[in-house]
């Protein structure tokens, strides 16, 4: 809310600095957004009376004034339709500097020298009317200069009131709070009750009354909205961020910034039979201010009249009933409406009214009678008309009850953390109002207090405590370190930190990335064409609009944006929650992706130009594997994502744990990527699985190498081939690499040449050759039997 | 005869000898079986007997200089052998050598890293939990009843199966409360979302740490502790800290945590609005009804709670000017942090 400081200064005598009192606000717990003059730069311009009005000798729209600001009369032209004889204006003298940096100067206008300028709201930087020159109220005396004369060194104060302060939006919490902080008191303006000059009532009755407690109306007749409201109030308004209307809008939201207190007025002469304050009823609707029509139901609670709904309670009038400038007979509405209620309708229609926002937060429930009488007065000033009397329904058991909270001093020291002296809680819960009455002594001592009906975030002890600490000040509370037993962990050697795998990806060459875990549905379905993400309701855009099931959108979308910056060498990796409805459930998976594209190193002068292939990214999955050391197969995968060739799943102790390849050439193709994208994706717990490593025994006996060219049909995979031959050989065999594989000339198409290199070492002994022809016609023998292999 | 003639001639044939092999050739032509000084030695027989030894004397002195001068030749010519292979050898050391140059971990890791290594240290336990939560957990539980005027802090995101996309990382704190009894000290740190715009300082997607202290006598002077304490650790200086009353439905009483700016130290710059503070972290004592929620004893126990945006941490740390270069996921920015 946007407060100004001369206002607040009615109700409080502060000389405080706007600095200091900002401070102030912000330590008390009224965070202050900003302030912000309420004029712009400006000097030398001053109240000045318009003397005489003459036509300009050669231009019809002008006339010539004689204008005299105090000092002396000067001759001015203007073009101004309102200029008059009498009237007061804004005249900017010669050498007078406007806020858009114009300065005034002599200057000939057709024939007649200026000495200066009456100016309108439109120069001077304020808010209202560019056709004519500011009125000035006759009191005001010449040469006062104009700053001094409207207040105009004013400043608004913003404050970002959190939802527990609704007590505090208005001028005349915003003063009880800054009366509080500074030990001044504070003065209200006299509000003196309106006899009525007629009889006339609209009758009230409030069916739900948990909704509604207190409903208060008055009749208004005979007045003249179109009557202009006074500047002043006008300027109070616009300096909160409120927009002039109409005399009965501006006496109403006049009303809501000084006491805090929402109000509606209604035109009376479209209201029949009398105001029903009730819920909605199905099938039932109504076209709000602001133009929209809405469905109201049960659950929403209404002011009717017989012909049905009128306003929304407490958040939006309804159109059929809003005052115009030809209304002359007003309806004002002055009520309680329970918080509850106005938040829940509020939300549902997502109305955030000056009126909704106070009523959810709290209004004081006792304000009702006083705010009538202010806002009958002023508009009875400004728009003339005869008051009725007020006509109140009331349900008193609905209403607020006031809070009675205790405050035990030991908990307070307690919660606190150190002793606030005696005196000084007394004097802070003194001057918020809340009453305490004490019993016992000592650290026994308890304050009872009951909460002004004002405060409704009184519930309980921490509340208070919060109070009283507030008013003492958060920073005059010492600093402590909390002292705890010092028990000790476990090492678990089962457990690798996920920092691990990422060290790890970071060492391999990959940039970790953070992609959004909401994602196109586009691309989700291009990417994991069988699952079935989850929406978002009200995503922020229809690009972010289901959660990711995979990490691969992220990845290739980092990856498509890095190559339209002209990255040709990429490696990226994400860890991140991915969702997945599973039956009735939902798995939220840690995932642990990356992507590759370009070639395999930085181009240099000692690197070859290749580019990533189907070895590179297994390469690194088997190095993020062999962190855990758990038994790791590969098979062919089947994804309709990936490359059927150059695909394979990860199966760690049988059973599945990701996936890795290249990207299907139609996926590349669909997400305009170049050719040759390779990902991988696992789930992290399976990598971070971790084996416990135990000595064995290293044998100190000769090793002994032997080399196997072998020939076998094409689509024998490799892994069948080591593992004939480590089950034929077991612990003897000592290593076994695939140190080439090749197809092409000399071979025959079906079949591709495998050369595998053995080294054998007994554990006890040397072997001899003897034993190891023989092992090696073994393990050939298994090989032709089982996978058709021969030697070559 | 002329001993000194030969073996003056033999002397340069060494002294020319560039290689092995003419050093060679210079040892054979005066040493070898017909070499000049082996036929000259040979010769003596046809001498005076008196002049024999004399001249025989002279003769093998010459054998032994020329002999040690062609092992000097041969010993000089092989150090000028490996000082031309070592020079043959020699490469450009100031080319770059042959690794792959590692990648980056992203900023955000990074600080959660720094952050998790203060609190872990004092202690705490680290914990997650699932990014998509349901209502109780991620505001029941909290003192956050539906219709609160609190929820509109809390842009929330919903799914279409009824659950919601956690605000904070709260719900972790009521996880950790339902699972274990006091003593409790763990910080969450994850990842949250709200219905945010991108903008420069706005994300619907963000990183928090959230931290938890529940034991028998917490007390606000500890959470100040805790809290300035954390500051300090974490951008290595004494900055000032000042803590304001603010609202949050999960703890009373409740404060916002403001940090003398890191860029200009308290004068007022841009990045600070010229206020001098950087508004960092919320927090405040945990509220009654939040250990209600979870069967802990509020009269025996008290506790704090704070949660902090570590893309603000982020970024103040690395004097990152754009929250959306967080996202982006651009190399040339990644790889500033390698």
């Amino acid at each position: 809310m946007k407060y100004s400081e001369q206002w607040l200064k009615e109700w409080v005598p502060i000389t405080i600095s706007t600095r200091d009192l900002c401070d102030q606000l912000t330590n008390a717990g009224l965070e202050v957004d900003g302030t912000e003059g309420v004029a712009g730069e400006f000097s030398e311009v001053v109240v000045a009376e318009i003397t005489t009005v003459e036509p300009h000798p050669n231009a019809s729209r002008l006339s010539v004034c004689q204008v005299d600001d105090g000092a002396g009369t000067a001759t001015v032209v203007c073009g101004a339709p309102n200029v008059s004889p009498g009237l007061k204006s804004a005249f900017a003298r010669v050498g007078a500097v406007l806020p858009d940096g114009t300065a005034i100067g002599r200057s000939e206008l057709r024939g007649v020298v200026s000495e200066g300028m009456l100016l309108s709201t439109v120069e001077l930087g304020l808010d209202g009317d560019a056709d004519g020159i500011l009125e000035l109220d006759a009191e005001l005396e010449r040469g006062t200069d104009l700053r001094v004369a409207l207040g105009l060194d004013d400043v608004v104060i913003d404050i970002d009131l959190t939802p527990n302060r609704g007590d505090a939006l208005s001028i005349r919490g915003l003063a009880r709070e800054v009366g509080v902080l500074n030990r001044l008191p504070v003065s209200a303006p006299r509000i003196d009750a309106v006899r009525a000059e007629t009889e006339t009532v609209f009758g009230v009755e409030i069916v739900n009354a948990a909704g509604c407690p207190r409903y208060l109306g008055r009749v208004i007749e005979g007045v003249d909205i179109s009557r202009p409201t006074p500047w002043w109030m006008r300027e109070r308004l616009r300096r909160s961020g409120l927009r002039p209307i109409d005399a009965a809008v501006d006496v109403t939201n006049y009303v809501l910034l000084e006491l805090g207190q929402p109000m509606h007025a209604f035109d009376l002469d479209q209201l029949s039979g009398g105001i029903v304050v009730r819920n909605g009823r199905t099938g039932e609707s109504m076209t709000l201010l602001d133009g929209r029509d809405v469905d109201v139901d049960e659950t929403v609670l209404l002011i009717t009249d017989s012909s049905g709904p009128v306003a929304m309670a407490g958040v939006m009038g309804g159109d059929r009933s809003g005052v115009g400038t030809s209304t002359c007979n007003v309806f004002l509405e002055c009520a309680y409406f329970s918080p509850q209620t106005t938040a829940a309708t509020s939300r549902r229609f997502d109305i955030n009214s000056d009126a909704a926002y106070r009523y959810a937060r709290g209004v004081d429930y006792q304000l009702q009678a006083r705010a009538m009488e202010r806002a009958t007065r002023l508009l009875v000033d400004i728009a003339g008309g005869r008051p009725g009397p007020v006509v109140e329904a009331v349900s008193e058991k609905d209403l607020p009850t006031a809070n009675r909270v205790s405050l035990r001093k030991s908990r307070l020291d307690l919660l606190v953390g150190e002793e606030i002296p005696v005196e000084d809680v007394e004097r802070i819960l003194d001057s918020l109002e809340l009453a305490p009455s004490c019993v016992g002594a000592g650290d026994e001592r308890v304050w009872t207090t009951t909460s002004p009906s004002h405060r409704f975030d009184i519930a309980r002890e921490e509340d208070l405590v919060e109070e009283v600490l507030r008013i003492h000040g958060y920073d005059a509370i010492g600093s402590r370190v909390p002292v705890v037993p010092l028990p000790l962990g476990r090492a678990r050697v089962s457990e690798l930190l996920d920092a691990r795998l990422k060290d790890l990806l970071v060492d391999l060459g990959y940039a970790e990335a953070i992609t959004y875990s909401f994602i196109d549905p586009h691309v989700a379905d291009l990417l994991d064409p069988a699952g079935d993400p989850v929406a978002v309701v009200n995503p922020v855009s229809s690009e972010h609009a289901v959660m990711r099931t995979s990490l691969l959108s992220g990845l290739v979308t980092a990856l498509r944006n890095n190559l339209s910056r002209q990255a040709t060498r990429v490696r990226l990796f994400e860890t991140g929650q991915c969702f997945r409805k599973e039956a009735d459930d939902l798995a939220q998976l840690t995932l642990c992706g990356g992507i590759l594209f370009g070639p395999r190193e930085r181009e240099g002068w000692a690197h070859d130009r290749d580019r990533v292939d189907f070895f590179d990214v297994k390469g690194d999955v088997e190095r993020l594997f062999a962190l855990g050391g758990l038994g790791v197969g590969y098979t062919k995968a089947t994804d309709p994502v990936l490359h059927p060739g150059q695909s394979a799943v990860v199966l760690v102790d049988g059973e599945p744990a990701g996936r890795f390849g290249r990207l299907h050439p139609e996926v590349e193709t669909v997400l305009e990527l170049p050719s040759g994208v390779f990902v991988f994706e696992l789930e992290e717990d399976a990598v971070l699985a971790r084996r416990r490593r135990r000595h064995g025994s290293v044998s100190r006996q000769p090793s002994v190498r032997r080399d196997l060219a072998l020939v076998v049909d094409r689509e024998v995979p490799a892994a069948s081939i080591e593992s004939i031959v480590r089950s034929r050989l077991g612990e003897i065999l000592a290593e076994f690499t695939f140190f080439d594989v090749y197809a092409g000339k000399g071979i025959d198409s079906n079949e591709k040449s495998v050369a595998i290199g053995l080294t054998f070492q007994h554990g006890s002994r040397t072997l001899t050759d003897t034993e190891i022809a023989q092992h090696l016609d073994d393990t050939l023998l298994d090989l032709k039997s089982r996978l058709g292999v021969r030697l070559r | 005869m002329n001993v000194e003639g030969i073996e003056k001639a033999a002397m340069a044939a060494v002294d020319v000898a560039t290689d092995e092999q003419s050093l060679d050739d210079a040892r054979v032509r005066y040493l070898g079986r017909k070499g000049e000084l082996t036929v000259l030695l040979r010769s003596l027989g046809g001498m005076d007997a008196a002049e024999r030894p004399a001249a025989g004397a002279r003769i093998n002195a010459a054998k032994v200089r020329l002999q040690q001068a062609i092992e000097r030749r041969k010993e000089a010519l092989a150090v000028q052998q490996l000082e031309r292979e070592l020079a043959e050898e020699a490469v450009d050391v100031t080319l770059p050598g042959r690794s792959r140059p590692g990648g980056s971990l992203h900023p955000i890791t990074m600080t959660f890293r720094r952050i998790e290594r203060i609190f872990e240290a004092a202690g705490y336990d680290v914990v997650s939990g699932p990014e998509i939560e349901d209502e109780y957990h991620n505001f029941e539980a909290l003192n956050i009843p539906a219709d609160h005027p609190a929820r509109a802090m809390h842009d929330t995101l919903y799914l279409d199966n009824g659950m919601l996309l956690r605000t904070h990382t709260s719900p972790v704190q009521i996880r950790t409360m339902e699972a274990h009894p006091p003593p409790i000290r763990v910080i969450c740190p994850g990842r949250v979302y709200r219905k945010d715009n991108m903008d420069a300082s706005h994300s619907p997607m963000f990183h928090q740490v959230e931290g938890l202290v529940v034991d028998e006598g917490i007390a606000f002077a500890d959470l100040k502790g805790a809290v300035v304490d954390f500051v300090h650790g974490f951008f290595e200086q004494d900055l000032d800290v000042r803590f304001r009353p603010s609202y949050f439905p999960f703890t009373e009483p409740s404060a916002e945590v403001d940090v003398q700016c890191v860029h200009c130290l308290g004068d007022g710059c841009r990045a600070c609005g010229q206020s001098g503070w950087t508004e960092v972290l919320g927090c405040g004592m945990v509220h009654p009804n939040v250990l209600a929620n979870v069967g802990i004893d509020t009269e025996r126990y008290t506790g704090f709670a704070f949660g902090f945006g570590v893309d603000r941490f982020a970024t103040l740390f690395y004097e990152i000017d754009d929250m959306r270069l967080l996202f982006d996921n651009e190399l040339r920015f990644l790889e500033q942090f390698a």
